[in-house]
């Protein structure tokens, strides 16, 4: 640990919509994450304080929060790579409404994986063998490129998009559809490409990147929505020829 | 999905894939459009060297005539996305931004037609 002050200035969201920050002076310590900050304020300063966290080793995505007004996962982000003048700025992810101080409701986020048909269809059961992928095969290794997600909404949150048009699904629900449209088992494409396709879909993403810059897991939500951009608009001009609208 | 909404979702897919056809198509007709404003402007760029080119010419009235064609359409596609992005009613939007692209449509063959048909004031 550089041999920085002994105590962080925290500011803290307090409250719902509405609210504002409180300062809480926390004490440094090495190899100290966001998460660790945030623990140490409800367990020695203020037990109210309300946020997320489960897993504390970035496997379940619940801690996500937004840190010096950038959307991180903070368990797994040290307070020596984002703390500006010894101070730390912690509020909730944006996009999203807001519970209570750092917690958010996600209803919406995981509406929308539904929307985009996120589901896995198959047609196989559980009484019958188990579907060969080899694991070199292109498709395979385009869904494995996007598989890793958390679900922590960290993209989300950081989507100028989602920002100014509310419907639009956001990377995290077209990053799904993507890795199962690239799913060669599941069965349901053209409904899928459907879901992702027009104003509130892929066909809206400005690819400016967001999502793929913050991304704690290192997917790039924006290379598989520029890949469902064309594959939804290659299906809608299938449609036209083939008369099935 | 409702049938209105998968309407409504292949037409936004086939707009994205025009916008981009045109787009890429217009940067062929730029380059060629540039080449020959470069080389004429290098021998003395009059109108009546314009003139003189275009006149009784099917092969550029039907260059720029397509030039006119594909920048309306990219441009209707485009402003229909920036009003809906700025909070118009996507059914207002797509009316107001073909009626635009249609009155650019009608200025450019205008053009088109005067360098190529039309006779000097």
């Amino acid at each position: 640990m550089n041999q920085e002050s002994a105590s962080l200035h925290v500011q803290v969201w307090r409250g719902g919509e509405e609210g504002g920050y409180q300062e809480y002076t926390v004490p440094r310590r090495e190899n100290q994450t966001v998460l660790d900050v945030v623990t140490w304020i409800q367990r020695n300063e203020d037990p109210g304080l309300s946020y997320r966290y489960a897993c504390r080793v970035g496997m379940c995505g619940s801690c996500a929060m937004q840190v010096n007004g950038i959307a991180r996962w903070t368990c797994r982000t040290h307070v020596s790579n984002v703390v500006r003048n010894d101070t730390l700025q912690l509020a909730p992810l944006s996009n999203l409404p807001v519970v209570k101080d750092l917690v958010v409701d996600m209803d919406v986020f995981f509406e929308k994986i539904q929307k985009a048909k996120g589901n896995f269809t198959g047609t196989r059961t559980r009484y019958e063998e188990v579907a060969r992928v080899l694991p070199d095969s292109p498709q395979r290794q385009l869904a494995d490129a996007g598989i890793e997600c958390i679900g922590c909404g960290v993209c989300y949150s950081s989507c100028d998009v989602v920002t100014w048009r509310f419907e639009y699904l956001g990377p995290a629900a077209l990053n799904r559809a993507w890795t199962l449209v690239c799913d060669e088992r599941d069965v349901d494409n053209d409904a899928r490409l459907e879901a992702v396709s027009g104003d509130a879909g892929c066909h809206s993403c400005h690819s400016q990147g967001a999502c793929t810059l913050r991304c704690p897991k290192l997917i790039s939500p924006t290379a598989g929505i520029a890949g469902l951009k064309r594959l939804a608009a290659r299906a809608a001009l299938r449609g036209d020829k083939g008369g099935a609208e | 999905m409702m049938a209105a909404d998968r309407r409504q979702a292949r037409q936004g897919a086939r707009r994205w894939y025009w916008q981009r056809l045109s787009g890429a198509l217009m940067l062929i007709f730029i380059l060629v459009h540039l080449i020959v404003i470069l080389l004429a402007a290098s021998r003395g760029f009059t109108a009546a060297d314009v003139l003189a080119r275009t006149q009784a010419s099917v092969v550029w009235a039907g260059f720029y005539g397509l030039f006119v064609v594909l920048a309306c359409s990219h441009a209707a596609i485009g402003l229909r996305n920036v009003l809906v992005e700025s909070g118009c009613a996507a059914r207002l939007a797509a009316p107001l931004s073909n009626v635009i692209g249609l009155v650019l449509l009608l200025m450019g063959w205008r053009a088109v037609w005067a360098v190529t048909f039309g006779v000097g004031a």
